[in-house]
């Protein structure tokens, strides 16, 4: 399945190239350059807009914008003697809900916010007002977490890549950033702006030049070392270039072009066009891990007592476990559920995993997502079929991922399903979000009962 | 005219969700109550300064951040809804408030005769932020004083803790000059947390007090080392330690609040009244006098 991003831009937050241009030649060059994406934007078939944006800080989890016409007028917190920006966008709200869900199914913390007089951040607004001026393309835009690290942040495109398959749609993805973010803490008079520092500015040139041969992935996994060297701890560090080299799939041979290069107040802003289509080179630099699902556990307020949608470990649950098999070719991974007979979780045969058949049970506690479908007493109980095979598709993220193998590399699903007359849709509708995207064979089969209280498993061979 | 006065300094934070449990019609959401000891507290300090007379508030919030100089509101009136970027769920305030603009002028005037980079904010568009309504309206939920809004700038995030704590002494002389000279008396107001690591999780009712505790026994310990210096006597300690409390308890005196706040009482060396302490989704919050009427000629 090819990737849904028609196109990546870089585009920098302060709002000079919007509100006065015509002070500074390089303003002016920027805003040109915004004119240009702006029209490479409108002559593709890009279903939608995706921004995120370093100008939106969350604290829990990562916010959506799922209003559908946001309006009002922002004002720069430090450049408001350059005007005022109305605004009013399109926002395509039901790709925030869905977006959102994504993120739940991977294990992250999420919320769309969609309130009368949410203050749009500027790094937003002014993408938007020059990419996409009539909202021609509809939007969303998504916050940058200030606790999230690079599996959360990478964990959130492919969740966004999941609803986009889903979805079929096509889009352009956005990150709203500065290059180097050190301003001039004095005022100066606009035909004065040049970048802070040499430092800075040489820093800036490596990175644009890395962009321009198309090795985003290298610069994501330079982050780190590039927060250090040009970032002030603002709020929000250097965090856009892990989801945006996510959202291409991680890719070092994409088709680089800097549109424009200057100083804002000091900061770097660059307008970068990054194109999908291979230039034919693509050996990374050195390479962090590929992560499916988020395992984090940074949830302080719920980790002295579970919540009510996570029942602990109980009895009710079915049948004893064991410690997964060890063995020439197994595979077996703490963060699934054990086993409830003498197997491992998988077995690797040449190049061909086959695992287990893998249900919606929670590692550890042994809870079942959305409830067990019946009690002790063998009554039946209302239970959610859709947090279930959620739940197992995390499973097999998991197991595959201790076995060197992930998702995309998935070949074929048997699926056992209790109750095909009730369950059938929602265990659909989840497959479409998830697995179905990476498009492997499938069969769906009614049986009498799981060995646990559960309504779903799914038996997975995969490439490693 | 009369010599002005500060008649009091207070540490006055403003995370929204005091707002939120007051259920004030100004805002939005609905709320069941909760962060109870806080605002009592807040209560003992609206208590304690409607027995002092004064014409002005002035507030430095953290949540109106500065890159470029120190701002000030600079217009006489500002009325709009504000919505947390952060916690949307729990405000969205309409808020209506006078600014007293002769005074703001003057502590910019001082300031930049200082050296200080310093700006008027005059776009009638602009939107206050929820740091300052939050405490402005916890102080005096009627906004019926002037208030002069000063921004936060970012130094301690561009420079150091060092270089912050050098502006923000400066700026603190500079408000204290400015309201002596303009014969006003002032209450001083920094608006600000203490320990400031937030969880990242929030319950599905919000104000479930049974999940409301500090983020971890580290972050108790800086606080109450933090109060015990106020309710001593020992500001200068603060002032001293701050460094190391900045770094290590990730607070929110970062902004430069609370050492613009010692400045302007020239670093007292009398005790504080500490109407109330409290967490909030795990930062630590004082409610905190320093009642300088009692102390100061005013
Ligand atoms: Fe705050």
């Amino acid at each position: 399945m090819s990737n849904p991003i028609l196109a990546s831009y870089v585009v920098p937050v302060h709002p000079h190239p919007l509100l006065v241009p015509e002070q500074n030649e390089g303003w002016q060059r920027l805003r040109n350059a915004f004119d240009e994406a702006r029209e490479q934007i409108a002559q593709s078939d890009a279903d939608l807009m995706i921004i995120y944006s370093t100008t939106w800080p969350s604290i829990i989890g990562h916010q959506i914008q799922a209003d559908p016409n946001p309006t009002w007028t922002l004002v720069d917190h430090d450049f408001h003697d350059l005007g005022s920006m109305d605004y009013s966008f399109r926002i395509d709200a039901d790709f925030a809900e869905a977006w959102n869900e994504a993120n739940h199914a991977r294990g992250l913390q999420s919320r769309t916010v969609a309130y009368n007089g949410f203050p749009i951040d500027v790094g937003s607004v002014v993408a938007l007002k020059l990419l996409n001026p009539d909202n021609a393309i509809p939007a969303v835009i998504v916050s940058s977490n200030v606790y999230a690290n690079r599996a959360e942040t990478t964990v959130l495109a492919k969740a966004c890549l999941d609803v986009l398959g889903s979805t079929g749609k096509k889009a352009v993805a956005v990150t709203a950033m500065s290059m180097s973010n050190r301003m001039f803490t004095e005022f100066i008079d606009a035909a004065d702006d040049k970048i802070h520092s040499l430092k800075d500015d040489e820093w800036n040139r490596k990175v644009l030049e890395f962009l321009e041969e198309g090795r985003l992935e290298d610069v994501a996994q330079l982050s780190r070392t590039i927060h250090q060297q040009i970032r002030v701890q603002k709020v929000v560090t250097f965090k856009p270039m892990w989801w945006l080299s996510a959202m291409n799939d991680n890719r070092n041979d994409l088709t680089g072009r800097v549109l424009a290069y200057e100083a804002l107040h000091g900061a770097g802003g660059a307008v970068v066009h990054l194109d999908p289509t291979s230039n034919g080179m693509g050996d990374k630099e050195y390479d962090e891990d590929d992560v499916e699902v988020y395992h984090g556990e940074r949830n302080v307020l719920d980790a002295e007592d579970s919540d009510e949608d996570n029942p602990k470990p109980s009895s009710d649950n079915g049948p004893a476990l064991w410690d997964p098999v060890e063995g020439k070719g197994a595979v077996n991974t703490d963060s699934a559920p054990k086993p409830v007979g003498l197997y491992p979780h998988a077995r690797r045969v040449g190049d061909l995993l086959y695992l287990s058949g893998v249900g919606p049970r929670q590692p550890g506690t042994n809870a079942i997502p959305g409830g067990p479908i019946r009690d002790g007493n063998g009554q039946p109980l209302e239970y959610d079929i859709k947090a279930q095979t959620r739940a197992v598709v995390e499973n097999i993220a998991r197991i595959l991922e201790e076995a060197g193998s992930s998702m995309d590399k998935v070949v074929d699903v048997t699926s056992f399903l209790v109750d095909m007359d009730r369950d059938f849709g929602g265990y659909n509708e989840v497959w479409a979000e998830t697995l179905g995207h990476y498009g492997p064979t499938r069969t769906t089969l009614a049986i009498r009962a799981l060995p646990t209280p559960i309504a779903v498993e799914m038996k997975v061979i995969a490439k490693i | 005219m009369a010599k002005g006065s500060i008649v009091a300094g207070c540490l006055a934070p403003h995370p929204p969700h005091l707002v939120y449990a007051e259920n004030p019609p100004q805002n939005e959401p609905t709320s069941e109550g909760g962060w109870e000891q806080l605002r009592w507290g807040y209560e003992r300090l609206r208590e304690s300064l409607s027995k002092v007379d004064h014409d002005v508030l002035v507030i430095l919030s953290p949540h109106w951040q500065t890159y470029v100089g120190t701002h000030f509101l600079g217009l006489p009136n500002f009325e709009d809804l504000s919505v947390d970027p952060i916690f949307p769920n729990l405000f969205r305030y309409s808020y209506n408030l006078d600014i007293d603009v002769e005074l703001s002028k003057a502590i910019h005037d001082k300031a930049a005769d200082a050296g200080l980079a310093v700006k008027m904010m005059e776009n009638p568009d602009f939107r206050v932020d929820y740091g300052t309504i939050t405490t402005g309206h916890m102080v005096n939920p009627a906004f019926d004083k002037p208030l002069v809004v000063i921004s936060s700038n970012r130094s301690r995030h561009y420079y150091s803790v060092e270089v912050m704590q050098e502006m923000m002494m400066e700026l603190g002389r500079a408000t204290r000059a400015a309201i002596l000279e303009s014969g006003k008396k002032a209450v001083v107001l920094a608006s600000n947390s203490l320990s400031h690591r937030h969880f990242t999780t929030e319950s599905d009712v919000p104000e479930d007090m049974s999940k409301e505790h500090i983020t971890s026994h580290a972050m108790h310990l800086w606080d109450m080392r933090i109060i015990d210096y106020m309710r001593t006597g020992q500001a200068q300690r603060i002032i001293d330690e701050m460094p190391e409390f900045t770094e290590q308890a990730i607070a929110e005196s970062d902004g430069g609040g609370l050492t613009w706040l010692l400045s302007t009482l020239t670093v007292p060396s009398y005790p504080a009244i500490l109407h109330g302490y409290g967490t909030i989704i795990g930062t630590g919050n004082a409610i905190v006098e320093w009642p300088c009427y009692l102390h100061e000629e005013v």
